[in-house]
């Protein structure tokens, strides 16, 4: 079995199977050291990222959108080699013919694509046009099986932000293994896992993997292709650092030349690429000048990655992100890190190459990693407020040591668990329809169980408790089913061929539901439990606002008397959804995490009893509302730690904005104390952080002159964002939030 | 148990002490410095009972993240003030393996301050001023109540890190920095000197519960002025 390419390579369990896990536990070497090692950019990098700069600066101009190509479906062959600079670039591959250009992704939506190119002043090509009225998009299949109440829930935004019309993403294909087996061995093992079928009952589930086993080997063949179009044969495994970068990259490049998906996540190659690298330096074949290189060439590509997408999407997604998530760090489950020169030298690309909200760099933390790596980490944050943080410790005994995140904080086994996507549910909303007896006073429609309005001049705790369990269950079922409409119609319409082919055929499938507007409903209840919430209502008698005396405990104090409010939503909820079976019998999981869509939710719900105005932005995430916490960042953190991760398997996001002088006096004390806090947070089982550390000040007058800030990248809630590319109403919510200080 | 009168507490605090901290204000302060910004935690009356075992339970909730250096600090207002209180915080401090760092101008030393200091890991001492004409004018005590403060914990070995804040034209001045690094030499304790530049938002504190602002007309010092401050500080003449 052994290939020439595999030279000096140890152990055969992942030479007889595809287990990129044990070939990397048998091959990385750890390194336990600091950033001294690390290279600076060559000046090739530096000629080819101004470059990039010059086009992200006229992509600026262009109004966020450079170039579309409307006459050319996106998918791997379709699009003749695109280059920056040829003679130059390192690595290759782009996913149209030409840098920023974009393509057009129809499967998804038709009327989404059309929209998207009509936003930037184009018009979809009626080739296009014509080719789709005689195709069914997902959008269209999942509009035929919706039900009423399904349509009702989405229009009245209980529900939002579903990938009924856009592509689901959140599937991360297992890139590495291109360039570890090559693309014939993987065809070889689905050819052999599409006979194996033949063994079986040949009823509906079977038939229907039976024909994507078709799709993906049909499509590993087109990788070959899209791979010889730029002049490499990719069908071996890559024999040196340069080709694995670059077999890897290809399969990427697959993946989001056919799905335009919401979040298109990289995986977890740094450690995985540092087995070749370490292997080139120590034949004399490569400098670390020459790996930093590589990893600067790969991570360019990234950064002019582009999807083609709608100005509404954008609202609930602000800042054009694609979610190129790489997870880096951690530990392995022999207690080795799995920390390598090359986790080093990925996080490096954020000085080579200056700050950047792609790829969403996203470090695996465990108390145990190596203090020179945390540290390097925290000057990171602290320099760039470019990198995002995640428990390691919490979720290796779940996934294994061979996970990675996709989009912000889901987790999934690589190659061995994918996910269907599922947006969330507003809890803030649910509980004014709930109190209403199912009207929602702000879109003026009837939904869910109906029933007289909550009487009375004061709100009693048990009695709204007893109330809102009723809606929760009823949405809970609704909310299921809808999303095994949509992942039935996704599976049908606009699967996502390469992706799966990098997947092991017996994958286990979650579903990852969400909820947005916790900390909103955390103190509501505890208004109500605490204080006196006396309802005030319309003509018809539908409660419209809240008058709220007294005071009560608030989310982010770590005050369990409303904390535990917030741990107990999150657990009644996710008991709920479990109760309604799912397709193809995914796990359901549950996430805290609004992305950007914290105004747009908060927009479209009403006054509620916590003191917050109709149309009021909630915080994001599992965030504390703005500027309620009263004991500091700490207390804060505490309370968003007791979000439990067994509740919430898709993740809590937490936001953490600080500013330099509230972190210590000098640099040295600024990043012991951040690694401190992250050591501390993660110890009390939070699951995820994003830090920046910055000013108001900066932000405000990015706010009034963009020009001077051309790339300030901030963390937003699981993302980084640049701040130029939000709109002025997320800007401003940017702005709003805690930014914690020296007293 | 008895109680102490507490202002606020601060869950995270990174610039009282070394490593992260819980810092517990407390209530009343025997001095009225013309550059105080917590004017609010002059009065003995005022602020939340807490007993000590209350704001050790706190701090425990934040043990996770004290790491090698951190731990609980009190400050003021003046600790010393409710040296008993303060006792009991840190001997239960020390009971649960937390660090302890007390902030004080050091202008107390009776048998309760004594029996506090025996479990205090670090004092933060704030020398006001470096000559005894500036104590009394501005501190309203003389200089040798910090100085008698100072010679007792470097009897005690109790490390020490000696603060000051730099006001322009009755700090600022290099002799001044000079003297205070004469303190520290004496003493061995003092680890550390820490220059704090004197700042001027505490004035709508002043404002807003109807005070003066003694040192509202002098300027904030410059970056420049700090940085040559603490080059004189870290030379080793």
């Amino acid at each position: 079995m052994q290939h020439e390419n595999w030279n000096g390579f140890k152990g055969d369990v992942w030479q007889n199977e595809i287990n990129v896990r044990d070939f990397i536990q048998q091959n990385y070497t750890e390194y336990t050291g600091d950033d001294s090692f690390l290279s600076g950019a060559t000046e090739r990098t530096d000629t080819l990222m101004k470059k990039v700069e010059a086009l992200f600066a006229l992509e600026r101009q262009f109004g966020g959108v450079l170039d579309i190509d409307t006459a050319t479906v996106s998918s791997l062959t379709t699009f003749s080699p695109g280059y920056i600079d040829k003679e130059n670039e390192i690595i290759v591959g782009m996913q149209t013919n030409r840098p920023l250009k974009r393509g057009v992704s129809p499967f998804g939506g038709i009327r989404m694509a059309r929209q998207a190119c009509e936003a930037y002043g184009y018009k979809l090509s009626e080739t296009i046009e014509d080719e789709f009225r005689f195709r069914t998009t997902h959008n269209e299949g999942v509009f035929r099986a919706y039900t009423d109440e399904m349509r009702l829930a989405r229009r009245c935004h209980v529900i939002t932000g579903l990938p009924d019309a856009y592509g689901r993403g959140r599937i991360i294909g297992d890139y590495r293994r291109v360039a570890l087996y090559g693309v014939d061995r993987l065809i070889e093992e689905k050819k052999k896992d599409k006979a194996a079928m033949s063994e079986k009952p040949f009823i509906a589930e079977n038939i229907k993997i039976s024909s994507e086993l078709f799709k993906q080997i049909n499509f590993l063949g087109k990788l070959k292709d899209m791979a010889l179009m730029y002049g490499f044969d990719i069908s071996g495994p890559a024999a040196n650092a340069r080709e694995a970068v670059q077999w890897t990259y290809f399969a990427y490049l697959a993946a989001i030349k056919e799905q335009n998906g919401a979040a298109m996540s990289l995986g977890r190659v740094a450690t995985f690429l540092d087995i070749y690298m370490q292997r080139d330096i120590e034949n004399g074949l490569l400098t670390e000048a020459g790996a930093q290189e590589l990893f600067d060439d790969f991570v360019i590509k990234l950064r002019i990655a582009r999807h083609l997408r709608t100005p509404e999407y954008n609202e609930l997604f602000g800042g054009d992100p694609m979610w190129i998530t790489e997870a880096v760090g951690g530990m392995g489950e022999d207690g080795r890190t799995l920390v390598t020169k090359s986790s080093f030298r990925i996080l490096n690309t954020l000085y080579t190459l200056g700050s950047s909200p792609e790829p969403n760099l996203t470090v695996l933390w465990s108390k145990q990693l190596p203090a020179g790596f945390k540290k390097f980490c925290a000057k990171i944050s602290k320099d760039t407020d470019s990198i995002q943080y995640e428990n390691d410790d919490l979720m290796r005994p779940i996934y294994g040591d061979d996970y990675a995140i996709a989009c912000c904080v889901s987790a999934m086994k690589l190659g061995k668990q994918m996910q269907f996507f599922g947006a969330r549910c507003n809890l803030a909303k649910l509980l004014n329809i709930a109190l209403n007896g199912g009207y929602d006073a702000m879109s003026n429609i009837h939904i869910g169980p109906q029933m007289e309005p909550i009487s009375g001049d004061k709100l009693d705790f048990d009695t709204v408790m007893e109330r809102y369990d009723i809606y929760i269950k009823w949405l809970s079922c609704l909310y299921v089913k809808t999303m095994n409409v949509i992942h039935y119609m996704h599976d049908e319409y606009c699967y996502e061929k390469v992706q799966m082919a990098l997947h092991d055929t017996d994958v286990e499938r979650l579903m990852a539901f969400g909820v947005a507007g916790l900390s909103v409903v955390a103190d509501s209840l505890s208004a109500i439990k605490y204080a006196n919430v006396k309802p005030i209502r319309n003509e018809e008698g539908y409660i419209v606002d809240y008058e709220t005396t007294g005071d009560f405990p608030k989310y982010g104090n770590d005050d369990d008397r409303v904390d535990c409010l917030a741990q107990d939503m999150t657990h009644r909820f996710i008991t709920e959804l479990r109760k309604t079976e799912t397709y193809r019998h995914a796990v359901h999981t549950l996430s805290v995490l609004t992305i950007t869509s914290n105004v747009m939710y908060g927009k479209n719900t009403g006054a509620t009893p916590d003191g917050r105005k109709a149309g009021e932005p909630f915080a994001p995430g599992a965030n504390p509302m703005h500027n309620r916490e009263e004991n500091g960042a700490l207390a804060s953190l505490n309370s968003v730690a007791k979000i439990s991760y067994d509740d919430c398997r898709d993740g809590v996001s937490n936001t953490f904005s600080i500013t330099p002088e509230a972190l210590g006096k000098t640099e040295d004390e600024r990043i012991d104390n951040l690694v401190s806090i992250l050591d501390g947070y993660f110890a009390k089982n939070a699951h995820h952080i994003n830090v920046n550390v910055l000013n108001r000040e900066t932000l405000m007058d990015a706010y009034e002159n963009p020009e001077k800030y051309p790339n300030l990248t901030i963390r937003v809630s699981g993302y980084a964002v640049n701040f130029n590319k939000l709109s002025r109403e997320q800007q401003r919510e940017v702005i709003s939030r805690t930014f914690h200080t020296v007293l | 148990m008895i109680t102490g009168n507490v202002h606020s507490i601060q869950s995270l605090g990174t610039v009282d002490g070394p490593g992260v901290r819980f810092v517990v204000f407390l209530q009343g302060c025997n001095l009225r410095c013309g550059c105080c910004h917590n004017p609010d935690t002059w009065e003995t009356v005022g602020g939340t009972q807490y007993t000590a075992q209350q704001i050790v339970d706190k701090a425990t909730r934040y043990k996770e993240y004290f790491g090698k250096d951190g731990g609980i600090t009190l400050s003021g207002g003046e600790p010393l003030l409710q040296a008993q209180f303060a006792y009991e915080v840190f001997s239960l401090c020390h009971e649960n393996g937390i660090n302890t760092c007390l902030d004080t101008s050091g202008c107390i030393l009776n048998d309760e301050v004594q029996k506090l200091l025996a479990v205090t890991d670090r004092v933060l001492l704030d020398i006001k001023y470096t000559t005894d004409a500036q104590y009394r004018k501005y501190a309203g005590c003389s200089i040798d109540k910090p100085l008698e403060f100072i010679a007792y914990l470097n009897q005690q070995k109790i490390s020490v890190t000696l603060r000051q804040v730099i006001i322009p034209t009755l700090t600022d001045s290099e002799e001044n920095i000079k003297r205070l690094k004469n303190i520290a030499n004496k003493h061995p304790v003092v680890d550390k000197i820490e220059l704090l530049p004197f700042r001027k938002i505490c004035q709508t504190k002043y404002d807003n519960m109807g005070l003066e602002f003694r040192f509202g007309h002098l300027s904030e010092p410059n970056a420049n002025t700090m940085n040559k401050l603490n080059k004189i500080i870290k030379s080793e003449e």
